[in-house]
């Protein structure tokens, strides 16, 4: 493990008027470590995740990753052309809805292709080859590779946008919700290749949901959002197992039993 | 090789009237390498919270766990996960996985989180579940509708793959037969044998004599109730 974290995050706040969306966040996140980010709806895990990930600008804050060509950098306050780079080359997003992240209009292999395009790769047969392999690894058929994914099923679609924000090997993926609104089933094979991905490819990654067991199956480290602010944060097992605050008492007792 | 100093721990529950319970005080513990340490005392005495809290997963209200040179206590998240990969095992009471998983690939997820190649940890997964008398047709299907006793043995398989320097073992016999029984006292020994430290909780008195050379009675750090 290395000891350099690949994301500093330093009092991270936004505001929207009045309404406090995140409030002085920070935290450092290491090389393979996956964070979990859990809170109820409107606890302003989602404006973080986005404060980060260069979607939002926050009003405070420093979000300083290390890049490959120039040690770390404040993503912040890099200019939009550098910031885009690393959104298409280290950085991935992948949404909860899969059409947010992919081209409904383009076939499975050109979503996959085009992201590979945009950083510079050319060669036809290359690109095709590779959007095939990806397929295959995120289970899809690679008899599908030229339907558009609007003909795929909802468990499908996670899986492209998966493949399409992997095939470029980033080291760092902001997912929000990665599993909300899929079938349980569905979740289980998402979580299943999630996993496998990141232990395979050493992957650091910030998963933003509302379902305990995701984070309990994926993240090594845990934050407890409420109102903007972190009640809580440590490891994953400890944070659910003997919760301090009384905000995660109450998330973690609220939990029904399977 | 595991060392606990003056150890205390309290739940506070907030949606509860902030109520304070103390449950443990001054509990002091020390484990050699080659050493089985048994934790006896009456249900609620505190045995699974002491093991919980030697694994990081409860938090210590005051004193100090050592690990080898790691406090517990005080570590941080990404330290007390490197401990738990390298150097610390556990073997629950109940098998946690991520649906669809193949059994042999839960048993080989130590060895591959510590980078050994799949191919390698594959194999010795294998062996571990042959050795426990998995029937090899369950090898690639996800242990989850799995029987009680399949499983415990599945996770026992996946506590006993890598050569782990300190162990806890949390009723590693409760419902197993006669045979695998024997077995897993076997593989007890063995870790033993090549010098890792262990502590456990084991309500079979046989195993328990067999296995541990003390017993630590929990209830005497029993937790003095606030009035």
């Amino acid at each position: 493990m290395s000891d350099h974290p690949l994301l500093s995050v330093t009092g991270v706040t936004k505001r929207y008027g009045a309404h406090i969306g995140c409030a002085d966040v920070s935290f450092d996140l290491y090389p393979g470590e996956v964070l979990g980010i859990v809170g109820e709806s409107g606890s302003g895990k989602s404006t973080l995740l986005n404060c980060l990930a260069g979607h939002l600008a926050p009003d405070a804050g420093q979000v300083v990753f290390d890049t490959r060509g120039h040690g770390p950098r404040d993503t912040i306050t890099m200019s939009e052309p550098e910031r885009r780079m690393l959104g298409r080359t280290d950085w991935a997003f992948v949404h909860q809805h899969a059409r947010d992240g992919l081209r409904m209009g383009v076939s499975a292999g050109g979503n996959v292709g085009e992201r590979l395009m945009a950083v510079g790769a050319r060669h036809y047969g290359d690109i095709r080859g590779k959007a095939a392999d990806w397929l295959d690894r995120v289970e899809i058929d690679t008899d599908r590779i030229d339907d558009r994914p609007s003909t795929f099923s909802g468990g499908m679609q996670q899986r492209l946008q998966i493949a399409r924000n992997l095939v470029t090997g980033p080291r760092l993926v902001f997912m929000d919700e990665p599993t909300g609104g899929l079938d349980v089933s569905v979740q289980a094979r998402i979580l299943d290749l999630l996993r496998g991905l990141v232990r395979d490819m050493g992957l650091s990654a910030i998963i933003v949901t509302h379902d305990l067991a995701v984070v309990r199956l994926l993240a090594d480290r845990l934050m407890v959002m409420k109102s903007g602010h972190v009640v809580e944060s440590g490891l994953t097992d400890q944070v659910l197992d003997d919760p301090q605050h009384g905000y995660t008492q109450l998330l973690v007792s609220s939990v029904l039993q399977v | 090789m595991i060392r606990i100093e003056n150890l205390c721990k309290s739940f506070t529950l907030h949606n509860q009237g902030s109520a304070v319970i103390q449950v443990m005080t001054g509990a002091d513990l020390s484990v050699a390498q080659g050493e089985c340490v048994a934790l006896t005392g009456v249900s609620g005495a505190g045995k699974s919270t002491l093991m919980r809290m030697i694994y990081g997963n409860y938090v210590a209200a005051s004193g100090h766990i050592f690990i080898g040179d790691m406090d517990v206590t005080r570590a941080l998240p990404r330290d007390i996960i490197r401990l738990r990969r390298e150097t610390l095992g556990y073997v629950s009471q109940f098998l946690r996985v991520v649906p669809r998983v193949p059994t042999v690939d839960v048993v080989a997820e130590p060895l591959r989180a510590i980078g050994q190649d799949s191919e390698t940890a594959r194999h010795r997964a294998e062996e571990r579940l042959a050795r426990l008398n998995i029937p090899e047709r369950l090898w690639s299907l996800s242990p989850t509708t799995f029987s009680g006793g399949e499983q415990q043995r599945v996770n026992i398989a996946r506590g006993f793959v890598h050569d782990y320097p300190a162990l806890l073992l949390d009723e590693p016999t409760a419902s197993l037969d006669a045979v695998n029984r024997e077995i897993v006292l076997d593989l007890i020994e063995g870790a033993k044998a090549r010098g890792a430290a262990i502590i456990g909780i084991f309500h079979d008195e046989a195993a328990r004599a067999r296995v541990c050379d003390r017993e630590i009675d929990v209830s005497r750090f029993a937790g003095v109730q606030a009035a």
